[in-house]
């Protein structure tokens, strides 16, 4: 029996604030409700600096008899995702302030979807995995509905939780199969072992592959990849700016850790049958994502099809099963993230009051009125389209060296001949700032000087990334070779 | 060997690159931001001066060697060199970059900082492709240029640049990432390396070969551009400002042409030769049929996009036109003098026709004539610049198609009588044009008010024309520098490399 605590401290201190957040918010009078936001960003620096000190080099530590894991990549991760939880309130501070959605206690589901994330990348065993997605789920579904007036966030907050519904009982139905399969368990490393010895013994496993199936249905529901992604541009388009930011970038760090965790961590051993499903998804997944997302002309849902895109270009990395993989896969991720955070930090910028920059010919002519944001948003969609010295095309030579080392060279043409379809698209956005005139003024609203300076970091770490990416790639090999 | 305690090539990348980085900061004030930008390009032109001097025509193998590691995880090496084949357009690149530079100072007013910071990254970008000997350092540098070569035409072209930027933009990204997969195989299949040297020593199975040859091809064949990938250059050229159509002529195209002497002949040599006589009927093609369909262009930029494609024609015959196992170092040679030719010729004809553009704002050849008598100076010029476009004796244009034509009477003679027929297509296109623009009488009042060349477009003219008949009258001076590089290749590309299994 394991009752340390010490590896769960920085979670425990999340929750811990977070009480205290609800507690202030219930007492605070509307007024200064602007120390909520300061709570928010306290309690994720709070969070970064002791996962900091928490974490041993080189050591494994678990918690909660063994159910909670702190390892590289869950410390790496982790980190990760306090750092871009804080850019990301950097960024919706003024948003949220001028919508008025302070109301409904933006910070405190925040910061439970980031509890529910940072538990979902620290679990070491399905239930938890699977409460920590509940977690993260409910906090988001309360986080898409929270403009409560709009009829497109409403409808979009249905979606999202009737389909988040139903893939979370998939996970559970598949879970449930692989525990009667494995005799019992739910540990990710005895699940491991157990299938091990399973295949030992020539064992039918029908059983095993039949809850792998609805597993990786669960998860790849959580990813968005088709045909699974139906909610993700309804998401994307009906939530607000600042939710989408949310639900766009942060969460999809713990999402792709969540599904190293359950394939590679429990079910390695049918890779042979998950990375075939996977395959298909992803060919899938890169079709609609790059075609559909030329007839857009909502930013907000061309981003969603490109985040699906993008999670096709994840799961043909998570389909090699190599460390090489998984590691582009991790850098990947990371990446990406920063990319799609100082777009939505650009738009998020351009968006006041009531009116929501969405639309693709409001940024017309953004250079002339412009010029730095418009130079942060040509980064990130040439990063996006995978164009060096830009670190998203890192991010697809990790994926595409992977698929040719493990002997998938009609993936790597078939998703180079994607991304080509993909660069079009990026390219409409650019042409739109760059070579149209603009017809109205775009004013930038005016965010604190810490935002905007964040912003502009997030647009140079784009480009110094991409000239040097060698830490970060040692950094993300070291996340899966621990 | 020369001393290299500077890391020269390094220098010539990066100075125009910074300079670029730094006028884009000078922002509003584009006085300030024409100042450096000349600065910037004239630096990297002494510089890529200097390695030209002390290049050692002798010397087999790559000089001003620079090796650093770069990115370990991937085993990327920022490694750099020069050689005979890549010598010529590093010094070509950032000439032509000071004349672009110059040549937009008065017409660009718009957007003066970006413009000309636009260039100097992609003089910088080139010069990198050209130097780079480690294939990712070269890939990467290869698609960076389009970032600022798609802004140049969206922004400052003309009606319809957006579809043309698109078109550019789309066209070479499908070729360079099909080269990006292919150099990810090579990498495995040459145990964990990207040096492009360590790639010509792998032995590839003929399918293997074949199949990276045709991924190469997609690369190249679209830079070049040869027929039939050429559709996006007709479109792109005349919607790209003068100074566009300068870079994008006289050295983009080049790069394709470089690549196929860099990679697709030395890599793959026993496709090379298999493929040979397809590679020479696609330029076949190109000279002959695309020669014919300049002629009946109405606008001027668009023939002599057209005449680009024509005359690049004889590059990719001049690179596919073999003896034996042997490549043909005469037609090699000649298939390099006429892209550096063509380097200048192209961007002089261009520059030339913007100069006529920036007074009447017209490119149709209709809407001139009698050039000559309002622009005495200028007609001289172009008169020069016509006469190497068709190939003139004493021009550059000749030395380049000369060597081709005689190369490939060694191969097969009918190759030699249709890229022959190049001397009167090109004679007919681009002099009927000249007499329908420069003489006759004045036909409208545009062209009445028309003022002669002013001290900047005389100051680009006058380099181009020197370089035009200096490489005329003495080609030596560059085919000197290339000859030990020209017989390395024809050595690494006669031997077979065929793995049977």
């Amino acid at each position: 029996m394991n009752i340390s605590l010490f590896a769960a401290i920085p979670e425990i201190f999340v929750t811990g604030m977070l009480v205290i957040m609800l507690l202030i918010d219930a007492f605070i009078d509307e007024k200064k409700k602007a120390v909520n936001t300061i709570w928010a960003i306290l309690t994720l620096i709070g969070g970064f600096v002791l996962q900091l000190y928490v974490f041993i080099p080189g050591k494994v530590q678990l918690a909660f008899n063994d159910m909670f894991i702190l390892d590289a990549m869950a410390c790496g991760m982790k980190l990760f995702t306090y750092l871009t939880g804080i850019i990301v309130v950097l960024y919706v501070k003024r948003y949220v302030d001028d919508k008025q959605l302070l109301k409904g206690e933006f910070y405190a589901i925040f910061l439970f979807a980031i509890l529910g994330m940072l538990v979902m990348i620290s679990a070491n065993n399905m239930l938890i995995l699977y409460v920590g997605l509940e977690l993260l789920s409910l906090a988001l579904y309360g986080l898409v509905a929270i403009d409560r007036d709009n009829v497109r966030s409403t409808e979009a907050a249905m979606k999202f939780f009737i389909l988040g519904a139903l893939s979370s009982g998939l996970l559970l139905y598949g879970i449930s199969f692989i525990y009667g399969a494995t005799n019992g368990h739910l540990q990710l490393e005895s699940v491991y072992a157990e299938i091990g010895a399973l295949m030992k013994g020539h064992v039918n496993n029908a059983s095993l592959v039949f809850g792998v199936v609805f597993v990786v249905a669960g998860l790849m529901f959580k990813l968005g990849l088709v045909p699974f992604h139906m909610w993700v541009p309804d998401v994307y388009e009906g939530s607000t700016l600042a939710v989408t930011t949310v639900i766009g970038t942060v969460t999809e760090l713990a999402a792709v850790v969540f599904v190293i965790r359950f394939l590679v961590g429990g079910l390695a051993l049918l890779g042979p049958q998950w990375s075939i499903m996977l395959s298909v998804l992803a060919f899938l997944s890169l079709i609609i994502g790059n075609i559909v997302a030329i007839a857009q002309t909502n930013i907000k849902r061309m981003l969603g099809y490109s985040a699906i895109s993008h999670m096709g270009f994840i799961a043909f990395g998570l389909m090699t099963t190599s460390v090489e993989g998984l590691s582009a896969v991790i850098f990947y991720v990371v990446t990406y993230v920063l990319t799609a955070l100082a777009g939505f930090g650009v738009l998020l910028m351009l968006s006041r009051d009531k009116y929501e920059c969405e639309k693709i010919d409001d940024l017309k002519g953004l250079n002339k009125s412009h010029p730095i944001y418009a130079g942060i948003l040509l980064l990130v969609m040439f990063s996006l389209a995978g164009i060096p010295p830009l670190v998203g095309f890192y991010a697809k030579l990790k994926i595409l060296e992977a698929l040719v080392a493990t002997g998938y060279i009609r993936s790597a043409i078939f998703a180079v001949v994607m991304s080509l379809i993909g660069a079009f698209f990026y390219l409409r956005i650019v042409k739109v700032m760059y070579f149209d005139e603009q017809d109205s003024e775009i004013i930038v609203a005016d965010n604190c000087i810490l935002g905007r300076s964040a912003l502009v970091l997030n647009g140079l770490a784009l480009l110094v990334l991409g000239v040097v990416p060698q830490q970060l790639m040692v950094a993300c090999l070291r996340f899966i070779t621990g | 060997m020369t001393l290299n305690l500077l890391n020269l090539l390094s220098l010539t990348i990066w100075v125009p690159i910074i300079a670029g980085i730094v006028v884009l900061f000078a922002g509003k004030n584009d006085n300030l931001a024409r100042f450096i930008s000349i600065l910037g390009a004239i630096a990297g032109f002494i510089l890529s001066l200097i390695v030209y001097l002390q290049f050692d025509a002798n010397f087999s193998g790559v000089q001003f060697e620079e090796n650093y590691p770069w990115i370990q995880s991937l085993n990327i090496y920022y490694h750099l060199g020069v050689d005979g084949i890549s010598m010529p357009f590093l010094l070509l690149n950032n000439f032509i970059t000071v004349t672009v530079i110059i040549a937009g100072l008065k017409v660009i007013k718009s957007k003066v900082a970006l413009y000309n910071s636009m260039f100097l990254l992609m003089t910088g970008f080139m010069s990198a492709v050209f130097c780079a000997l480690d294939a990712m350092v070269f890939y990467v540098f290869f698609e960076a240029m389009l970032i600022p070569m798609y802004l140049i035409i969206g922004i400052w072209g003309s009606s319809n640049r957006v579809y043309a930027a698109l078109k550019f933009f789309l066209y070479t990204l499908l070729g360079s990432l099909l080269m990006l997969v292919v150099l990810i195989y090579l990498y495995y299949v040459s145990s964990d390396t990207f040096e492009i040297f360590a790639f010509y020593k792998t032995p590839l199975t003929m399918l293997a070969q074949v199949l990276i040859f045709i991924a190469f091809f997609f690369a190249f064949a679209v830079k070049v551009p040869m027929w039939p990938v050429h559709t996006w250059l007709p479109d792109a050229h005349p919607e790209a400002p003068t100074g566009g159509s300068m870079v994008l002529a006289a050295i983009t195209l080049k790069i394709g042409g470089y690549g196929i002497l860099r990679f697709m002949l030395p890599i793959v040599p026993d496709a090379a030769r298999a493929l040979s006589g397809v590679m020479i009927t696609l330029s076949l093609i190109a000279i002959v049929y695309i020669g014919f369909v300049s002629i009946v262009q109405k606008d001027m930029k668009r023939l002599v996009a057209y005449s680009s494609i024509s005359h690049m024609g004889f590059v990719t015959l001049g690179s596919f036109l073999f003896v034996g196992q042997y490549l043909n170092t005469w037609a090699l040679q000649g298939a390099i003098v006429q892209m550096i030719s063509h380097g200048f010729v192209s961007a002089a004809m261009f520059m030339c026709i913007g100069v006529m553009y920036d007074r009447v704002h017209s490119r149709n050849i209709a809407d001139y004539g009698g050039v000559a008598t309002k622009m005495p100076i200028f007609a001289a010029f172009f008169m020069l610049f016509s006469m190497a476009n068709s190939g003139l004796p004493g021009t550059s244009g000749f030395v380049g198609e000369f060597m081709v034509i005689m190369g490939s009477v060694q191969t097969k003679f009918i190759y030699a009588f249709f890229a022959a027929t190049i001397l009167i297509i090109g004679a007919a296109y681009t002099l009927w044009m000249y007499k329908r623009v420069v003489f006759g009488e004045v036909n409208n009042k545009h062209v009445a008010s028309m003022s002669d060349v002013n001290f900047a477009e005389f100051i680009v003219l006058f380099l181009l024309a020197f370089a035009v008949i200096a490489m005329g009258v003495y080609p030596e001076m560059f085919v000197a520098k290339m000859q030990t590089g020209v017989k390395d290749l024809v050595m690494e590309v006669a031997n077979t490399k065929l793995l049977i299994k």
